[in-house]
């Protein structure tokens, strides 16, 4: 049943123009909806003019839509009205939400048979694909940016507390000496800051160790999903971090990417967060920066397997008198970027890892892991071990906000208000109530 | 003496109103009974699937001790608010009706924060107290406070009630000044000539003539907390740490466009419709007495 909603109403005026835009010229024209600001932004609008120049039938335009929350819901807002985008970049914890979606996308298999432009799931990386699969394979969409959280750190403030740089820390015991070594000759105001709290402590960390974050292989077996992540590995993990915090070893920046900052103006010496934080490192950096492996816990697990994927996907969405020609024009897009050259760019300039075998390999050639030392971290570490239940990626529905309950129990955790016992036995609690909510309407 | 325009036919007079009527009903009537009938479905966020549930929605949200705590949250927010903006402003109100040098620059400068973004409000008051780069944090530390609102939910409190307040100084301003103008001036001789001091005089004369205006603004100030603050604080906390910030409205926002969760979010708008409503009635009846007296 569909009913036009006020969200939908004001989604309607604001994309009023795009009909019009398409009732001119010859050329299929079609939308694409992105969430990347400043210079990745550019990049895609580099990436679209590309795709213009390369073939006269197709026009694509790219229109930033604000953070990754915001544009989910500009897409579902404008989907309700009837005027989506041809084309939406959603970010990795809104697939769960976009799979339960139904006749409001058209997955690329689906994609692929319909128009015959033939997208080879062959060719994509498997821990990208199997993020955005179906359990049989059949790829649902398009990978597209793909980073993982890595270790940042001040290869300055390091020598400056006597630490070797060439040597980060690999596990939590070395990460600590060396925070306390930051600390005792105070190499840098803050030893260490998080950034993505929920996805560096608790998504990687449990894939990494190989222990489930939740039940039903992560929930990629069915919607009936419940958090686990009360249990002992990582209750110590975030008793570490209080600890941490405590000593002052540890500060708290923020949820989501707040703490960025704190690395990149060289207050913290080392900083967890996305490897494609490495264009604004490397820009806004005043110092020296490293790139290396998550730490892990021997304790925990000694073979520490791979880290997940985050990042976005592109998916294909759906609109009343939408043509096959807009759909081919949607699918014939999503090849040229699948191309070796077009990955290899979009990999370099951005700090994302490649999706591609093809683009992996094109990028080995022409040197750039040599000419960029630290570019081979996200890759290393997603390659590393074999794939678990544990290690495919999260297929959970509303998981921004799981994500963001964690974060407050962390916070008040933090504050020591309650134990990290209590913050994640009531994080699951709280989780596992969202959880059923979203199974009750996702079968309704 | 009355003014009253006279119609010859109902064209014009229809003409005339339907702009308001129209506008009334596409943006608040139709969007509030859209808000209802969504508080009694459960659907997933594409409006897919669609299942009337009753007052499900509503028996969840009552039994969920986390929307109380925001409830009571939001109370203790917009107390704090009003008494602060009003205090305030009265207080430059009652500074500003003496005579002074330079009064009209004074009271005009007065007025400025309200034309001041709510959200670029907020950026402002982050620069300020931003543990990192804010020189009222710096100046806090120096004096050994561990100033670090993202990590501390009384700071937190704090720093988005000063924001909010500091928005509503300057109409509670204009409100005070006005009607402190509007006192006659003759009364306050009067007491100024039998002996009244300041205080005594501000107690007893000033303050029970203001009592209108003081009323109305308890109303107008309170419905600003409550519904008006949600860009300061979102710009500032985002509703954290933990929920120590998450008032009513930030819930809605919440649950509503992050989590997608349109049935909860719309049982909540709807709660929050009740409240206004029982407000204004409220305000309805006190005034309306006062002029009937």
């Amino acid at each position: 049943m569909k009913r036009r909603s006020l969200l939908a109403a004001t989604a309607a005026t604001a994309i009023a123009p795009l009909g019009f835009a398409r009732a001119q010229g010859a050329k299929t024209k079609i939308v694409f909806w992105h969430a990347m600001a400043a210079f990745l932004g550019e990049e895609i609008g580099n990436i679209c003019k590309g795709f213009n120049a390369s073939q006269n039938e197709y026009e694509i335009e790219p229109i930033f839509k604000g953070t990754y929350p915001e544009t989910l819901t500009a897409a579902i807002a404008a989907w309700r009205a009837g005027q989506a985008p041809h084309l939406v970049q959603m970010f990795e914890v809104g697939t769960g939400s976009m799979l339960a979606a139904g006749p409001a996308v058209k997955q690329v298999w689906q994609l692929s048979q319909e128009t015959g432009v033939k997208l080879d799931p062959e060719s994509y990386i498997g821990g990208v694909r199997g993020y955005y699969s179906l359990s049989d394979g059949r790829m649902a969409s398009m990978p597209f940016n793909s980073s993982t959280a890595i270790m940042w750190y001040n290869k300055d403030a390091f020598e400056k507390a006597g630490l070797d740089p060439a040597k980060p820390p690999a596990t939590w015991a070395d990460v600590i000496t060396a925070c306390r070594a930051i600390k005792a000759k105070n190499a840098a105001p803050i030893p260490m800051t998080t950034a993505w709290p929920t996805w560096v402590h608790i998504e990687e960390f449990g894939a990494m160790h190989d222990l489930p974050v939740a039940t039903l292989s992560n929930g990629f077996d069915g919607l009936g999903a419940e958090l686990k992540i009360n249990t002992a590995p990582f209750v110590k993990h975030l008793n570490r971090l209080l600890d941490m915090s405590k000593e002052g070893l540890f500060k708290y920046g923020g949820r989501d990417s707040a703490a960025e900052p704190l690395f990149i103006s060289g207050e913290a010496a080392i900083g967890f967060t996305s490897s494609a934080a490495r264009a604004a490192i490397k820009r806004d950096g005043k110092f020296n920066s490293g790139a290396a492996l998550l730490p892990t816990d021997p304790e925990v697990n000694p073979n520490p397997i791979n880290s997940v994927i985050g990042g976005a996907s592109l998916w294909t969405m759906t609109a009343p008198n939408r043509s096959a020609a807009e759909y081919k024009a949607v699918a014939t897009f999503l090849k040229y970027i699948g191309q070796p050259e077009q990955d290899a760019h979009w990999h370099q300039v951005s700090g994302y890892v490649p999706v591609t075998f093809g683009g992996y390999e094109l990028s080995k050639k022409q040197g750039f892991y040599e000419k960029t030392p630290g570019t081979d971290v996200p890759i290393t570490q997603l390659a590393r071990g074999k794939l678990t239940a544990n290690s495919k990626g999260f297929r959970l529905g509303r998981m921004v906000e799981l994500r963001n309950i964690i974060q407050e129990e962390m916070e008040k955790a933090l504050q020591g208000q309650q134990t990290a016992q209590v913050a994640l036995d009531t994080a699951v609690t709280r989780g596992n109530r969202v959880l059923r909510e979203f199974e009750k309407s996702a079968k309704g | 003496m009355e003014r009253r325009t006279i119609f010859a036919g109902w064209v014009l007079p229809v003409c005339l109103v339907a702009p308001q009527l129209l506008l009334t009903f596409f943006f608040f009537l139709w969007p509030a009974a859209q808000a209802m009938w969504f508080s009694l479905m459960r659907q997933d966020a594409f409006g897919i699937r669609t299942e009337f549930v009753g007052l499900e929605n509503f028996t969840d949200l009552f039994a969920d001790p986390l929307y109380l705590d925001s409830a009571v949250r939001t109370v203790v927010f917009c107390s704090a608010v009003a008494v602060l903006a009003m205090g305030t402003a009265l207080l430059l109100a009652v500074f500003a009706d003496r005579e002074i040098r330079g009064r009209t620059i004074y009271r005009t400068l007065l007025i400025w924060p309200y034309a001041v973004a709510p959200a670029i409000a907020a950026v402002l008051w982050v620069l300020l107290l931003n543990p990192q780069i804010g020189i009222v944090a710096h100046g806090l530390k120096a004096i050994g406070i561990i100033w670090d609102y993202r990590l501390n939910d009384t700071q937190a409190m704090l720093v988005v009630i000063l924001a909010s307040a500091w928005k509503q100084v300057s109409y509670n301003f204009i409100f005070f000044l006005a009607g402190l103008q509007s006192i006659p001036k003759t009364v306050i001789e009067a007491a100024r000539m039998d002996g009244a001091r300041g205080w005594r005089r501000f107690r007893t004369i000033t303050l029970p003539l203001l009592a209108p205006t003081v009323f109305f603004l308890i109303v107008v100030n309170v419905v600003y907390a409550a519904f008006d603050t949600f860009a300061t604080i979102q710009a500032i906390t985002h509703g954290g740490p933990g929920k120590a910030t998450e008032t009513l409205m930030l819930k809605v926002y919440r649950d509503g466009l992050i989590n997608l969760d349109l049935g909860s979010s719309s049982a909540q708008s709807v709660v929050l419709m009740v409240g206004v409503v029982v407000l204004t009635a409220l305000q309805f009846r006190f005034i309306g007495r006062r002029n009937a007296e």
